[in-house]
């Protein structure tokens, strides 16, 4: 079908674009500030909403912003694999806005104004990454949402803070200028284009060693994705406000990363090029040992956010696994994790930061019996933890088993112990926190004044936790979008 | 060895400008006073504008200065008046220098009343106290 | 005045402001400001005019005094000079608001001198990108020169030490470039540029032609500081009066790439240039070391205007070294690049020149908390920073983009290698400083004086040029393809 020319993609990033101006117009207001924020957030769950219908039914839309490079317009378009990502990164902005107005206040955090403006950019950037009809689109809003979120993983403006900004500039700046430009550049000047096209985009114009090159530059350079050994960014970018983890060190900034190394696989450099190439190997080692060196080092964290950081590592390099399978089922299994993974994840964030309000404990040696105290946020906790896991009846089932499945389909051994014994690891570091929090009783009385975190905070990881429970039952929708972003 | 010296005499205005022009390139670069790099920077200019002049030249040439209805009226032979137009560029050429220089005084002037000297170690030495 | 000759008034009219300032400014200092920025407006105008003509129509020729070419002196308009014209109006109109303030402050009842020479040096420009005589560019060039000798002088400290040296070497350059058109006159017997690029490939002089351009070339490298050419710029440009800087930083380098391009272009044809392949090659290889130590010596610098100076002769090898690729890529980067850089070297002048109005210094150490305290003027500071690193859709990301295609294809991989590397340390230069203004006074040892973390932002009259050209950043390099296509491709040779 052919595309629709529509302004709408691009109303979905600048509602939020523009809507940073009324929250820094507000900034003595905090309630008005905040009703702006819920307002923007709704509007442009409601944009990528309406786009759905018309995708799900096989057609896109398309927008040119501006001519810049020949064959490389600045341009959007809407398909069904951005629309998997713009519709998990839109709903979640709106409850983690929910969630970061009970946060942010119980905590009396300084300089909010600068924190929701901030996020508004990131959100944008996000969901422009999602709509990017090209590399160079995608890359655009790649370096935006680097640099708005730059304020937000600093927030509290100390020692630290100032380090793990370091950090986070160094690796995620460093690896796009340092690596993907030139792979940008490298692809355009083969290929003469850098559009987003089903099957690639370099069928027989690269050599095998080019490709190969490209292969690596572009998995090490898109470092949101966290591959080891660009990974040491996130477990660092963890000193930010829980929300900011919880939203993009869970869900945007980590899967943009994944995203724009899934349009690479997908669109550039496209699978049946890499087959013939031999490179899917190549990107399931690299993915096979990020997931167990992660896991195991999530194993030895003691923070509870760091141990999340290091899951999110692990379960990143799963989806870049799938696709890197390049079998249909395989990178079926990495799409669904990308939406499956973000509900869950955020879930187990939103947790962390309610535990944290509600009893100011970061280690999970503290945590002992506080599940008793704060049963919905376990219970919640719990929930998301067996969607990471990958436990029926949970979201998470449905797309490790699928990855399991591109894996026997595959007879790759490897692939299928990686899978299994990751998996046990997960429950490994998981596990014990539910346990602790229910079955260890705490060791002192100092427990009795804790209770339940705001309602602000409550509401939306309960909500949270729901929804990867309905995923499993009712994950048609996704599914759909995900066989029409693989062509099938 | 004969040709050189040949080539050499041949073309001796060539000679004299860069015999010049190293000289005003030595004082602007090895000399620690700030006068004599300014006048090795007028040598230097000179040098080039002699080495204009001396392109205009033709063995035999006039000067010139040409009744206009007798040029209107009967071809001049060009070959024999020297070419007017270096001498032209090379005024303008002298203005400009004389600009430089003049600048380049006035900002003397002023390092003087600064520091009291115009020795450039001097001066150096003074800004590091 | 009627449409033929408007870009002659383009240039009369700034002259004329010049002359009457220095007459009407002495009396009374009301007249200054009107006058700057009335005949730069004028000159704005006017510039624009002639840039939709030429697009619309081609080259424009003028003959000045109506000496037909190639004895007279002639104007030339091509798309190039054009979008030059442009780019020189806007940005001398945008730095006059900022420079109008903080001479006010910095030299109180030497206005109406700093204007007169700061209006004429505008106009040598405006006439360096017009003119299509080859003498007539060393003229101006002088003239360019002489009055940004006065203005550096001006400055405060050792800035007539530098203002000195400048002059040395500007007129070791300029005496350079004089000799190269020497030989060039002897070879061709002209001085119009359109009759040497016509005569020059029909002689078969391959010595002297080389030995003309390589005068020519290295004239202009110490002109624009080309590494490493390029010990002179940092103390001229750190130590000029702020007002100054804001124009000469911008400007001064990139018309002498302009000029450097409109050589290679319109006076020799690029075959003759690029005729060894050697030579191109040692070019790139010293463009690609200018950017590096360039780079690597701005991470040395303790205060931001010094910093930026070493980033100007970095940015200097980004366009000598995109010429001497010798493909269409290259090219065009370069050409692109100048109008970028003119606009990112504006922007973070112009924050120089409101910091320094605020807090008189721009040392490192004295930004610490200036985000709090100027957050309006930091954030065109975030943007500029982010233009030089080279992040889409700012302005300098396009340029970059094209140089490195250009490296790309011309298989000068140490090009690529050399702007990639000085994109990153750009981030770390710049975000060394946010850092510094977004953080402030941290208490983990640093035992500076906490500054007064009260507001105080800019005067409008500084901070509206500066927030119009955070604009332009982004405006320009959403428009680059109209750009490319529609100026910068008509002036690529054919066969390039």
């Amino acid at each position: 079908m052919t595309p629709i020319v529509s302004i709408w993609p691009l109303a979905a990033i600048l509602v939020s674009l523009l809507g940073a101006l009324p929250i820094i117009l507000s900034d003595r207001h905090p309630n008005l500030r905040e009703s702006w924020t819920i307002l923007i957030a709704l509007v442009k769950l409601m944009i990528v909403a309406s786009l759905l219908p018309w995708v799900l039914e096989g057609g896109s839309y398309v927008f040119t912003i501006a001519q810049v490079v020949p064959g490389v317009p600045i341009e959007l378009r809407v398909d069904a694999l951005g629309m998997i990502f713009a519709l998990v990164a839109s709903c979640l902005w709106l409850f983690t806005s929910i969630y970061s107005i009970g946060y942010m206040r119980a905590l009396d955090e300084h300089a909010q104004t600068r924190y929701f403006a901030s996020f508004a950019v990131a959100i944008s950037a996000t969901i422009g990454i999602a709509f990017a009809g090209n590399l160079l689109t995608l890359y655009l809003f790649y370096e935006v949402l680097s640099l708005s979120t730059y304020p937000l993983v600093t927030h509290k403006q100390n020692a630290e803070a100032r380090t793990s900004g370091r950090k986070y500039l160094t690796y995620i700046l460093g690896t796009s200028i340092g690596l993907v430009l030139p792979a940008m550049l490298i692809t355009y000047s083969i290929a003469g284009t850098l559009d987003f096209t089903t099957g690639g985009i370099l069928a027989g114009k690269a050599s095998p060693e080019i490709l190969a090159l490209l292969v690596v530059l572009f998995l090490f350079g898109f470092a949101k994705a966290g591959l080891m050994p660009f990974h040491g960014w996130l477990p660092a970018a963890m000193v930010a406000p829980t929300p900011v983890s919880s939203f993009l060190h869970g869900v945007a900034v980590v899967k943009a990363g994944v995203f724009a190394i899934f349009r690479v696989i997908f669109h550039i450099l496209g699978p049946e090029t890499l087959q013939s190439a031999d490179l899917g190997s190549l990107i399931t080692y690299i993915a096979s040992v990020t997931i167990l060196v992660a896991s195991l080092i999530a194993l030895t964290q003691d923070s509870m956010k760091r141990r999340l950081a290091y899951s999110t590592i692990g379960q990143l390099a799963y989806m870049v696994l799938g696709a890197g399978m390049l079998s249909a089922i395989g990178m079926l299994g990495g799409i669904m994790h990308l939406a499956m993974h973000a509900f869950g994840k955020i879930t187990l964030f939103f947790c962390a930061g309610a535990i944290y309000v509600a009893s100011k404990k970061k280690n999970i040696s503290q945590m002992d019996g506080l599940g008793r105290r704060m049963p919905i946020t376990y219970l919640a906790f719990f929930i998301g933890s067996l969607s990471i896991i990958g436990m029926p009846p949970l979201g998470g089932f449905i797309s490790k088993w699928n990855l399991l499945l591109g894996a026997v389909e595959g007879d790759q051994l490897v692939l299928i112990v990686v899978l299994l014994v990751s998996s046990l690891l997960n429950a490994a570091y998981f596990f014990p926190i539910v346990y602790r929090g229910f079955f260890v009783p705490a060791t002192d009385g100092e427990e009795e004044g804790i209770k339940e975190a705001p309602l602000f905070c409550l509401i939306p990881l309960s909500v949270t936790a729901l929804v990867s429970l309905a995923l499993f039952f009712f994950p048609d929708t996704l599914l759909r979008l995900a066989r029409m972003a693989l062509g099938s | 060895m004969e040709a050189i010296i040949g080539e050499v005499v041949a073309k001796y205005n060539y000679w004299i400008y860069v015999v010049l022009m190293m000289i005003g390139f030595y004082a602007m670069i090895g000399k620690r006073n700030l006068v004599k790099k300014l006048i090795g920077m007028n040598i230097f200019q000179t040098s080039i504008i002699l080495f204009f002049v001396s392109t205009g030249v033709k063995k035999g040439g006039g000067i010139p200065i040409v009744d206009k209805y007798k040029a209107l009226a009967s071809n001049i032979d060009a070959a024999t008046i020297v070419n007017p137009l270096p001498h032209v560029l090379m005024l303008t050429a002298i203005v400009v220098g004389v600009s430089v220089t003049g600048v380049a005084l006035a900002v003397l002037q002023r390092i003087y009343r600064e520091y009291g000297t115009l020795e450039e170690d001097e001066i150096l030495e003074k800004l590091q106290r | 005045m009627n449409a033929t000759n408007l870009h002659l008034f383009v240039l009369v009219v700034p002259l004329l402001a010049a002359l009457a300032i220095n007459l009407l400014g002495r009396r009374s200092r009301q007249w200054i400001a009107p006058l700057v920025l009335g005949s730069l407006a004028f000159s704005v105008f006017g510039s624009v005019i002639i840039m939709a003509r030429v697009v619309e129509y081609g080259t424009l020729r003028y003959t000045v005094g109506n000496w037909q070419p190639p004895y007279g002196i002639e104007l030339v308009v091509d798309p190039l000079s054009a979008l030059m014209m442009v780019l020189i109006a806007v940005v001398a109109l945008l730095a006059s608001f900022s420079s109008l303030k903080s001479v006010e402050q910095e030299l109180p009842g030497r206005e109406h001198f700093f204007f007169t020479l700061y209006m004429i040096l505008i106009v040598g420009l405006f006439g360096l990108v017009l003119t299509g005589d080859a003498f007539n560019l060393y003229v101006l060039l002088e003239i360019t020169s002489i009055t940004t000798y006065g203005l550096i002088a001006m400055g405060k400290g050792r800035a007539a030490l530098s203002s000195f040296n400048y002059i040395i070497m500007g007129s070791i350059a300029a005496c350079f470039y004089l000799l190269g058109i020497g030989y060039i006159y002897i070879l061709t017997g002209t001085l119009n540029m359109a009759d040497i690029a016509r005569i020059l490939p029909t002689l078969n002089a391959p010595v002297a032609t080389a030995t003309a351009i390589a005068f020519v070339l290295v004239g202009l490298w110490i002109k624009m500081a080309f590494f490493p050419l390029h010990s002179w710029l940092p103390n001229a440009y750190s130590q000029a009066p702020t007002g100054a800087g804001t124009l000469i930083a911008p400007l001064m380098t990139k018309v002498t790439v302009y000029l450097m391009v409109r050589v290679i272009i319109t006076m020799y044809t690029p075959a003759l240039v690029f005729t060894h392949e050697w030579i191109a090659r040692g070019v790139v290889w010293a463009a690609s070391l200018a950017i590096i130590c360039g780079s690597v010596l701005a991470l040395g610098q303790k205060d931001l205007r010094r910093m930026l100076t070493y980033i100007i002769i970095a940015e200097v090898g980004y366009m000598v070294g995109g010429i001497f690729l010798a493909n269409a890529n290259g090219l065009t980067g370069s050409i692109l690049h100048i109008v970028n850089d003119a606009f990112m070297t504006l922007c973070l002048f112009l924050v120089v020149a409101a910091i320094i109005y605020r807090q008189g210094s721009v040392s490192l150490v004295s930004l610490r908390g200036i985000f709090r305290r100027m957050p309006i003027t930091m954030a065109a500071f975030t943007l500029g920073a982010f233009a030089m690193i080279g992040v889409p859709p700012t302005c300098g990301f396009f340029s970059k983009w094209y140089l490195i295609l250009g490296g790309i294809d011309g298989g000068h991989w140490e090009f690529v290698v050399a702007l990639i590397v000085s994109s990153l340390i750009n981030a770390v230069l710049f975000f060394r400083i946010i850092e510094l203004g977004y953080f402030g006074s941290l208490p983990d040892g640093d035992n500076q004086e906490h500054a007064i973390d009260e507001r105080r932002e800019a005067p409008w009259w500084m901070l509206s040029p500066l927030v119009l050209t955070a604009v332009i950043l982004i405006v320009v390099g959403l428009s680059t393809g109209p750009l490319v296509n529609n100026v910068i491709r008509l002036m690529i040779p054919v066969g390039f």
